[in-house]
């Protein structure tokens, strides 16, 4: 669902030194995410004010969220519910005992000078997530997954220096950390997505991306084909959006790859994706890399889950997107391509089921979803997330088309329109006078004109020339405005030309 | 008698009957503070208006007879407990002019009982100190003898209870803060299990250590003032989540056959012949109260200083990292960038012991060096807590003295570690997270008070106040200074 246009590329990078007269090598890409999720709790994790994106600067913040002297932050249980349901959708281990930490760093946004995370004994462990690209299953690890709090948003104006808003602190985040087993900017952008509908299924999150709800660093070394190593890597941080993250990937590799070729060494950094410029920008080094000094946060207690509990979330699950596919593809008789279209976005899936309950014909209906729904989608720059439409309007454009009222062509284009203006379908279909004309009598008359007017095709018909009837079929439609029944129009032609 | 001269008890009781009308009682109190305040210096800000027009409110609600246990009970609270709209300062340049919007739970509870707030009392900077030298604003003077410190790090609450400022104060205590000056001044002082008064508000030294409790004239005033703070808060998720019964009950009980340890290692090197001396003669007195005192041993002991140092200052360094300048408290006037108005306004916000705490705190929690320190000092830990365990299976409570010496003068202890030594008896106690009492005990032969220190297992307040009650009794009448 991402906005990603780049052509795909293989996942191994020639390099350039054979025009050096040197042996060919082949490179290969490994990457690692850090992915960044915010979870749609109500209220904030340590305190409660309402976990609402925007809002005028500040206006969303407490004496807890400022980080004012004396007051303590107290654990938000649906914090841990969602983390340890984030962490089940992506088949981890949940951990019966983890702990909270202080993660001390200096920056405005950050008003205690820490940010409350999990150090060494995050909720989740030991994850996977199974990525399918370029028809490729391949499983890949995620490592742990831990609960923290968002920092504020620096905001700069002028000249008057910069301006904090604490409205972001204390949104409630988990942190998805995978094993580097991606291998291309395309397995990281499968990744992505997979994670993000998966974030969906389970409700945690919603995912919204143009408000910052889902966000990653991104880690990419290379080495050469075929090696064990791993190379030294460099982590991208600023990577707002997955079509950035799939830039950047690409963008690094090569950085990298020439540097090597180059004969240089790479350096361990930390670098500033720059979106804008397409390129990355050295931030820091290994040896200016900040010291946490991490250390058990002694204002929460640790959090404790029993086995009753995880196994309580693991039944409160929805049903995710592998069984869901699964289930398309047995009990609706769908194929497997048009299962995983339907149900790699939560939104797309629950259209197409809302739908289904009151139009049986699943084939049918994914051929709407996917052709029409999508398009639209698509064209009108919608992510699913943000849909409106009522699913309704589709099922009636489409009983519209199989009571004959309209034809196939004319209901795809009022389904278009009852989901931009959300008018109803019979309701556009009437002030547009779009019903179709199944009017023997009336279509009789002015197919016997038209013959008569133009009798070569009809001869060339008889002829042999089955296809010359499309001419008739084309010019009553351009006469009726598309309105005529084209099964019809058909039958009547073939009557009078065959006589 | 003088209504400053009453303890807590006879003061509820005479407000009660009617025999004292909060007014009346306020205006004595507020008297008494600027007849003595001038050579005390115990109080950084007083808030004598708001408190006459609260007690005028009690006067009336005390005929109504729904007023609540401490109604119209003039108190004073150490400088680190938040208060709506009144400064709160910590005794700390770099929250010289902080004015919270937000009361600490304790002075909602202590607002829920009526009782009415005088002043805001002068402390070592963010509590990190034993003599209340360390304030920014400041030197407290001993009520016994002004040249000497009321200890610390809650010098002034002390000072005021012993001068007779208030009928209670509070105090926090992080590894004897309390206790210590309780000694130094001839008071009563208590600090709870970890856990039994929320912290909500008490601006953080040291989150797992600290702790709040009273500063009294007696033993049994401190439970009455126990029982209105104590209690599990949800705003503060290491706050106790257990019912308390009321902490005056069964005060008289009998101590016949209580077992009380004494651990050798609090007699070794560095304590006062005339404070072993007093501990002794107080020893005895629980003997002829029919209590079983035998010699034990803490072998940890040797280990819990240092062990505190590194755990206090690590959780000092990350608490204090907030006063950076930027939404609140002191900012340096001029700076170059984001990074230099950290520098120029910690580095003009913070005392020297401050600064040294957080040196030391960052040391231990950094990379390379947190397994020594602070995983090492969070082990000595867990064995301290074990070996109280191991006593408290033989034993009612333990006895020590609660600091190795009385009261020291002024500007005597330039170094840093003699200082920190004063708390060698006081510490374990935190890091155990268990309760314990400094009561007088007697006089040195120059006339300063002597502390006696009783610790009791986790939420064995109750045995505490009782053994303590009895002691108090049989010690008799302990006079403080005439000011």
């Amino acid at each position: 669902m991402q906005d990603i246009d780049l052509s795909r590329q293989g996942e191994t990078f020639l390099c350039r030194s054979f025009s050096k007269g040197v042996k060919t090598m082949k490179y290969e890409t490994v990457v690692g995410l850090e992915v960044h999720v915010e979870l749609s709790t109500n209220t904030k994790i340590f305190c409660s004010c309402a976990n609402e994106f925007g809002g005028e600067p500040n206006t969303h913040a407490c004496p807890i969220c400022t980080g004012m002297p004396g007051v303590l932050p107290v654990l938000n249980e649906k914090v841990v519910e969602y983390a340890a349901k984030a962490g089940l959708a992506l088949n981890c281990e949940i951990a019966n005992f983890s702990k909270m930490d202080r993660k001390g760093y200096y920056y405005p946004d950050l008003p205690k000078a820490y940010q409350i995370s999990q150090f060494d004994l995050p909720i989740c462990n030991n994850g996977y997530v199974m990525i399918n690209t370029d028809g490729k299953e391949k499983k890949i690890r995620i490592l742990r997954i831990h609960m923290e709090e968002d920092a504020g948003k620096l905001l700069h104006e002028g000249t008057l220096g910069s301006k904090v808003d604490y409205n972001r602190c204390g949104v409630p985040l988990i942190e998805i950390v995978t094993e580097p087993d991606l291998r291309s900017a395309d397995e990281a952008k499968d990744f992505l997505d997979t994670l993000k509908a998966a974030m969906e299924y389970v409700g945690v999150s919603d995912c919204k991306m143009e408000e910052g709800s889902l966000r990653c660093d991104v880690n990419v070394s290379v080495r050469p084909l075929g090696s064990e190593k791993l190379g030294t890597r460099c982590e991208m941080k600023n990577v707002n959006s997955f079509s950035a993250a799939y830039k950047a990937i690409k963008y690094e590799a090569q950085r990298q790859i020439e540097l090597l070729e180059d004969g240089e060494e790479i350096v361990q950094q930390t670098r500033r994706w720059d979106d804008e410029k397409g390129k990355t920008f050295a931030m820091r080094g290994k040896e200016e890399a900040h010291d946490y000094r991490y250390f058990p946060d002694p204002d929460l207690v640790p959090v404790v889950l029993t086995d009753e509990q995880i196994e309580g979330y693991r039944k409160s699950l929805p049903e995710l997107a592998s069984a869901k596919k699964g289930r398309y593809i047995e009990e609706l008789g769908l194929s497997e391509y048009d299962a995983g279209v339907l149900t790699s976005s939560k939104y797309i899936a629950d259209y197409f089921e809302t739908a289904l309950k009151e139009y049986d014909k699943p084939k049918k209906l994914a051929n709407w979803v996917m052709g029409d729904l999508l398009r639209i989608l698509k064209d009108e720059g919608i992510l699913p997330e943000n849909m409106q439409s009522n699913p309704k309007l589709m099922v009636e454009a489409m009983k519209l088309v199989d009571d004959g009222v309209v034809n196939v062509t004319v209901g795809k284009n009022v389904f278009e329109e009852a989901f931009r203006t959300n008018k109803k379908p019979e309701q556009i279909v009437e002030e547009k006078g779009l019903k179709q004309i199944s009017d023997t009598g009336e279509l009789e008359k002015m197919i016997k004109e038209l013959i008569a007017e133009n009798p070569k095709p009809a001869e060339d018909y008889r002829a042999g020339n089955k296809k010359a009837l499309t001419f008739y079929v084309g010019q009553i439609m351009k006469a009726t405005k598309g309105k005529a029944n084209p099964k019809i129009v058909n039958e009547i032609i073939i009557k009078e030309i065959e006589g | 008698m003088e209504s400053y001269e009453l303890t807590l008890k006879q003061t509820i009781k005479k407000i009660k009957s009617g025999e004292l009308l909060p007014s009346e009682l306020t205006k004595d109190y507020i008297e008494r503070i600027k007849s003595v305040e001038g050579d005390i210096d115990a109080l950084n800000e007083t808030e004598f208006d708001s408190a006459l027009k609260k007690a005028k409110d009690m006067d009336e609600k005390i005929k109504s007879g729904k007023a609540g246990a401490l109604a119209g009970v003039p108190y004073i609270l150490k400088d680190n407990m938040c208060t709506k709209g009144l400064k709160t300062t910590c005794s700390s340049r770099i929250l010289g002019d902080f004015v919270p919007p937000y009361n600490a739970t304790v002075v909602d509870k202590l607002a829920e009982a009526d009782a009415v707030l005088l002043a805001k009392a002068n402390m070592d900077e963010f509590a990190m100190g034993s003599s209340t030298e360390n304030s920014a604003f400041k030197k407290t003077n001993n009520p016994f003898d002004f040249s000497r410190v009321p200890g610390g790090s809650s010098g002034g609450s002390a000072a005021a209870v012993a001068s007779k400022q208030a009928a209670f104060a509070l105090g926090s205590d992080t590894g004897g803060s309390i206790r210590q000056p309780a000694s130094y001044c001839g008071v009563v002082g208590m600090k709870p299990t970890y856990g039994v008064v929320s912290r909500y508000g008490l601006v953080a030294f040291a989150s797992s250590l600290d702790q709040i409790g009273p500063l009294t004239k007696t033993v049994e005033d401190s439970a009455i003032v126990l029982n209105a703070i104590a209690g599990h808060d949800k705003k503060d998720s290491t706050s106790i989540s257990a019912e308390f019964s009321d902490f005056t009950e069964g005060l008289d009980k009998d101590i016949k056959g209580m077992k009380i340890g004494v651990p050798k290692e609090y007699f070794g090197v560095g304590l006062d012949s005339e404070v072993k001396a007093s501990i002794d003669k107080a020893i005895k007195t629980f003997e002829e109260l029919g209590a079983a005192v035998e010699e034990t041993s803490l072998p940890t002991f040797d280990y819990a200083l240092s062990a505190y140092y590194i755990i206090s200052s690590a959780e000092a360094t990350s608490n204090l990292s907030r006063y950076d300048g930027v939404k609140y408290g002191y900012r340096a006037d001029e700076f170059e960038d984001i990074v230099d108005l950290y520098k120029q306004t910690r580095t003009e916000g913070f005392g020297d012991e401050v600064k040294r705490r957080i040196m030391l705190g960052n040391y231990v929690l950094s990379s390379g060096y947190y397994d020594a320190y602070y995983l090492k000092a969070q082990k000595i830990r867990t064995l301290i807590k074990q070996d109280f365990d191991n006593l408290f299976e033989k034993y009612d409570l333990i006895l020590s003295p609660t600091a190795p010496s009385v009261a020291f003068k002024a500007g005597e202890k330039e170094d840093p570690m003699a200082m920190y030594m004063i708390d060698i008896y006081t510490v374990p106690i935190n890091i155990a997270g268990l309760p314990a009492i400094s009561i007088p005990s007697g006089l040195n032969t120059e006339g300063m008070p002597i502390g006696l220190q009783l610790i009791g297992k986790p939420l064995s307040e109750k045995t505490i106040l009782n053994a303590g009650h009895r002691f108090e009794q049989a010690r008799g009448d302990f006079p403080l200074p005439k000011l």
